[in-house]
């Protein structure tokens, strides 16, 4: 102990003397104050901007509940199916883990297609927020492998022929497709080999790349500034202190508004995983109830949901390499909208009635290409995903020319908001 | 001794040891991308695998394993040979030009023995299961009139005829692959491996 003289006088100051202690040697204030409490951000965000935070929170679910499954999960083609049914019987709260997983990589979509359709509405992937959106992209690539391997790993017969139809996509590939399917499976099938190295990919190789991407897309929102429903640059009208005048702290104002999100995702969640965790087929379907079968293909062959608005796509075009190119292009052509959008405003707000259409049968045609991918695959069908397929790229391919000669409205200098 | 720095020596040394390092950092990829491909023990697994068809009813259809597969071997009556000819206007790849078979099954029949048939029951689309409906039901909507019988896969709609030739206006590419295999016997098939050249 010092000297009474030096001894800080309170809790408060001993507190004050560990966080000084800290600092000199990282810089856990400085990170605090730029990151969180002198991060300032629009003050006219509305519930779409729930999205990223709740992102976040079904991220560290899902490696909460990821790691305590592989505790007792084995990845192999024998003993795999046997101990998620392990898992689900005789383990302590093992179907609550099993099943906060399962409903987690659902909300994960869920929550990443509201976050996306966010931007889609006000603009966010404009100028400057280029690369904020290309890393939230590359999030979302990682997330459709993470969620690709992991619907490998119960070993039922829906992850088995699902793996099987995806894998098989790559032999469209010319000249090289065979070895590379080969390579891919590390077997002439898709057999313990492939199980065990999607189980690599699935809990550490993905996951690892994931938490950079999202640090870096952190980083990149932080950088250029949060977007708003207006699509108006708050830093542009700074006040005498060099905050911009629309802009509040992050915490407390957006951490307390968050929580309420957090509040209501979590009573939605729960309803999920205690009432409805298969979602009627949605989130777990049926025949992933029945072990692998090599020799078995189930009768209807759908993925989970996510991905069956790619999944009609693919399956409307009558060759095999077009479908398979068409279907790589819906998910790519995404990283490109900062370029393709030519308008001089961000928000739907403002935007013209051109816009307002394109967006409208764009999402009209995801959804209805989503239940359409749930389907089997009739002649009406087909001919109706054909439809959709096209007002789906229309949306992107045609976007340069709408969004330049769209009459929009003038944007005011400040964001609008009304006090309540 | 100058003060100057020589900017371009530096830039030299900077590019060189770049340069040698990227060499490095491929020559390790190596084994690992390599540590991906089918290992002994899987290639050895993946040897032919032999079948006895004494057994075999004319009109049935016996599944055998084979590196994973199934492999379809079909008894076919006259009728069914008889069905062979004629369509092929209403067939993607007749001839079997662009599908995947031996050279000796490169004929209508795409087969040894025509009465035998010996495919790869996978679809050639998306790897499914293609289902046998030797004759189908007139009543089935997933099958247009015009089709005679054959395979037909459940999952996006491809059908095949008695050889395992693909129809035309269906999302599969190409005929149902034959796999190499040879004759043991009259009543012996060895899967997975041809005969050798003579």
């Amino acid at each position: 102990m010092g000297s009474t003289s030096q001894t800080p006088q309170a809790g408060g100051g001993r507190l004050a003397a560990l966080t000084a202690w800290i600092d000199e040697r990282f810089p856990m204030t400085k990170l605090w104050k730029e990151q969180v409490s002198e991060y300032y951000a629009p003050k006219n965000m509305n519930f779409w901007y729930f999205f990223g935070s709740l992102a976040m929170l079904v991220l560290v679910i899902q490696i909460l509940t990821g790691i305590f499954l592989t505790m007792n999960y084995k990845p192999s083609a024998a003993d795999a199916f046997g101990s998620v049914e392990y898992i689900m019987r005789d383990v302590e709260w093992g179907w609550l883990i099993r099943y906060m997983h399962s409903t987690g990589a659902s909300a994960f979509f869920v929550v990443v297609y509201l976050h996306m359709f966010r931007a889609l509405l006000y603009g966010s992937y404009q100028k400057p927020r280029e690369l904020l959106w290309i890393f939230g992209m590359l999030i979302y690539f990682v997330l459709m492998g993470l969620a690709f391997f992991g619907y490998l790993l119960p070993w039922g017969n829906m992850s088995y022929w699902g793996a099987q139809v995806i894998v098989s996509l790559f032999g469209a590939v010319p000249v090289v497709g065979d070895s590379l399917m080969e390579w891919i499976r590390g077997d002439y099938y898709i057999s313990d080999i492939t199980l065990n190295r999607f189980f690599a990919l699935h809990v550490i190789a993905l996951p690892l790349a994931l938490v950079f991407l999202v640090i870096a897309h952190l980083m990149a929102l932080h950088e250029v500034g949060s977007n708003n429903p207006d699509g108006v640059e708050i830093k542009k009208v700074k006040g005498p202190d060099g905050i911009p005048l629309d802009g509040i702290a992050f915490h407390p104002y957006y951490t307390v508004k968050d929580i309420v999100g957090v509040g209501v995702f979590l009573i939605i969640f729960s309803l999920v995983i205690f009432y409805a965790p298969t979602m009627g087929g949605l989130f777990l379907e049926g025949p992933n109830f029945e072990p692998a079968n090599p020799l078995q293909t189930p009768p209807h062959i759908a993925p989970v949901w996510y991905f069956t608005p790619f999944y009609a796509i693919l399956r409307a075009v009558p060759s095999k390499s077009m479908g398979a190119l068409l279907m790589g292009a819906a998910v790519v052509l995404f990283v490109f909208l900062p370029w393709l959008d030519r308008s001089k405003v961000k928000s739907i707000r403002y935007r013209g009635p051109l816009f307002k259409f394109f967006l409208t049968a764009f999402t009209i045609s995801f959804v209805a290409l989503g239940w359409l991918g749930l389907q089997p695959a009739t002649p009406l069908f087909t001919n109706m995903a054909r439809v959709f397929a096209l007002f789906y790229f229309a949306f992107f391919l045609l976007m340069p020319w709408y969004s330049s000669i769209d009459k929009t409205k003038p944007v005011p200098t400040r964001v609008t908001y009304h006090a309540h | 001794m100058t003060e100057q720095v020589d900017t371009g020596r530096r830039h030299f040394l900077t590019v060189a040891t770049i340069a040698t390092g990227a060499v490095g950092a491929a020559f390790v990829a190596v084994p690992f991308l390599a540590s991906w491909k089918p290992s002994a023990r899987a290639k050895a697994m993946g040897a032919p695998v032999e079948v006895d068809i004494s057994k075999l009813e004319p009109g049935a259809l016996v599944k055998v394993e084979w590196r994973g597969k199934a492999i379809y071997v079909v008894n076919r009556t006259p009728q069914m040979l008889a069905q062979l000819d004629g369509v092929d206007a209403s067939l993607r790849d007749p001839d079997s030009n662009e599908s995947d078979q031996p050279e000796f099954a490169k004929n209508p029949a795409r087969a040894l023995k025509p009465e035998y048939l010996v495919v790869v029951g996978v679809c050639t689309h998306l790897g499914c299961a293609p289902l046998e409906k030797f004759t189908p039901a007139p009543a089935d909507v997933s099958v247009s009139a015009d089709w005679p019988g054959g395979f037909f896969c459940p999952c996006h709609g491809s059908k095949f005829d008695m050889s395992g030739r693909v129809f035309k206006d269906v999302p599969a590419p190409t005929n149902l692959p034959v796999p190499p295999y040879r004759y043991l016997s009259d009543t012996r098939i060895l899967i997975g491996a041809e005969a050798e050249k003579a």
